[in-house]
């Protein structure tokens, strides 16, 4: 097993924390891992994304030229890494705030209302846990009990008490995610 | 088995100075390796293993802390970025001429000038080099993973006080950011002076009871005095040539081309030997891990199965001069790279390698 993953929207989406929790779910679960985030001025300019690798063997590149799955959360994500999705591979969105759709017909799409649902439900701070339920539930590449002690090693004690609400935006996200045709 | 974390590079390295038994830890803050000091300021090593750990004013004042540490016999350290180590290479010279040991890291950024925050290989030069003045080299060792970043804490210390001189870790902000899996190896005790005395013999200024004194400079005045300081050096840098080269083979056994990289360059490097062999390219990938020395014998010893060899940097083309003296003419030897903090991707190498060897 080998997923080229990357991550992209605002910062304070929670982009990189996504990524870190997977990354330590799959340390938990003993595979390879790599999280390798943008930190340079696109950083400071209000986007972010991470590449997470997780894999069986060794990863020799952690710098990715195209991926398995993109998860985009926003447009300037959607117009940068849209093209960069292997053909066959997945992209998964947040159709809030994208005024251009992904085109492309050779890879496979699929969209979450993960703030319009966090919202509801009251949990918009969990927006990013369910945008994770929803990635996992296309790839149940980690188990489930793997996730969420990453998820708690990911988060600093103080917020250990968040950690049902995080659990139920990630079953939230499993059930909600749909395929666009 | 230890528990395996899940750590940035620089922060690996900070937690790796507490395990080590580091004495004192002195820095300046810069992207992209301020987590080093960050780490070590939210762990506290003050309060359980005794470390100090301070932020001085400056580079400048953080590299000369170094020397002061230094002369005590003491394990210290700093780390910066590509700017500060600048600012550091005075210090670091003088400490050559002291024959101090310690260790700096330089977790580059690219330049020249204050450049950009993003990675950069090109501080080639000045690490293996020199960077200050006078003849004098730093062992150099380029980590090219987080567990590396850590482990490489101690191999650095051991080096610096094997051979009296001061160590580099040369990394760059993709190794420094980047997290993967690190195993913490078991807490080391601090020594006291006797124990350094005992370990490294009796050379450090810790106060003097019932032995002769002990001088540390790197002042000598009188020509010929100086002269043999140099000789000193020199035989030092002939002995390490000779026997702590590190380095790692992927692929090599029936190469025909070669790609020579180290650090992040070489993690992408791997990926293009993979996708090379799958066209049926025979490629293979050498990581220099120590820099100084270079492994210029065991490129030459390859050298008759190779039709052509390719380095590859984040500069404007450094290490290929230590390739091309290495090669001396036998094979072709190529040049691709970046700059100015663009990172290349495995296809790019493999675009670049195939256009230059018309494959």
């Amino acid at each position: 097993m080998k997923e080229e993953l990357i991550i992209a929207g605002f910062g304070g989406q929670g982009v990189l924390s996504m990524g870190k929790i997977l990354a330590y779910s799959g340390v938990i679960q003993d595979k390879e891992v790599t999280w390798m985030p943008s930190y340079g001025p696109e950083m400071r300019g209000g986007t972010a994304n991470v590449t997470v690798i997780i894999s069986d063997k060794r990863i020799s590149s952690p710098i990715l030229n195209m991926c398995d799955t993109a998860i985009v959360l926003n447009q300037q994500s959607m117009d940068k890494f849209e093209s960069k999705v292997k053909p066959g591979g997945i992209l998964l969105y947040d159709p809030n705030g994208i005024s251009r759709h992904p085109e492309r017909k050779d890879i496979k799409v699929y969209s979450i209302d993960a703030a319009d649902l966090a919202n509801d439900s009251g949990i918009s701070k969990a927006f990013n846990m369910l945008v994770l339920g929803a990635f996992l539930q296309l790839k149940p590449i980690l188990e489930m009990e793997n996730i969420i002690k990453g998820l708690k090693k990911s988060l600093p004690e103080r917020y250990h008490n968040l950690m049902p609400m995080n659990e139920k935006a990630i079953r939230l996200g499993m059930a909600n995610v749909k395929e666009v045709k | 088995m230890a528990e395996k974390l899940l750590k940035k590079g620089n922060e690996a390295i900070a937690l790796a100075a507490i395990r080590y038994g580091v004495d004192g830890y002195f820095g300046y803050p810069i992207t992209p390796q301020s987590e080093v000091m960050e780490t070590l300021m939210e762990e506290m090593p003050w309060e359980t293993t005794g470390m100090v750990v301070l932020q001085a004013e400056s580079e400048t004042s953080s590299i000369n802390m170094l020397y002061g540490g230094a002369c005590c016999g003491k394990k210290v350290m700093t780390s910066s970025s590509s700017p500060g180590i600048s600012l550091m290479c005075e210090g670091i010279s003088y400490m050559a001429g002291s024959e101090l040991p310690c260790l700096v890291v330089n977790v580059t950024r690219g330049g020249p000038g204050l450049g950009t925050i993003q990675p950069s290989q090109g501080d080639y030069f000045q690490a293996v080099k020199g960077g200050g003045h006078g003849d004098y080299k730093t062992i150099v060792l380029a980590p090219a993973s987080v567990q590396e970043m850590y482990d490489f804490v101690g191999t650095g210390f051991d080096l610096a006080f094997k051979y009296r001189m001061p160590a580099m870790i040369l990394s760059d902000g993709a190794i420094g950011q980047m997290m993967e899996k690190v195993e913490l190896r078991p807490q080391v005790q601090r020594l006291t002076d006797k124990e350094i005395a005992k370990k490294y013999g009796d050379w450090a200024t810790t106060g003097k009871s019932g032995r002769k004194a002990n001088f540390i400079s790197s002042l000598a005045l009188e020509a010929r005095d100086m002269e043999q300081i140099n000789l000193r050096l020199q035989s030092k840098y002939r002995i390490i040539e000779e026997t702590e080269v590190l380095f790692e083979k992927h692929l090599c056994d029936d190469a025909e081309y070669l790609l020579v990289a180290f650090g992040s360059s070489a993690r992408i490097c791997e990926s293009t030997v993979e996708m090379a062999r799958s066209k049926g390219i025979r490629m293979g990938l050498l990581r220099p891990i120590t820099l100084f020395p270079f492994p210029t014998r065991i490129i030459q010893a390859m050298l008759p199965q190779l039709k052509g060899i390719m380095s590859v940097e984040l500069s404007a083309g450094q290490m290929v001069e230590d390739i091309r003296l290495a090669v001396n003419g036998a094979v072709p030897v190529e040049f691709f790279g970046k700059m100015g903090g663009i990172v290349f991707s495995p296809e790019e190498v493999l675009n670049a390698f195939t256009a230059k060897f018309n494959l």
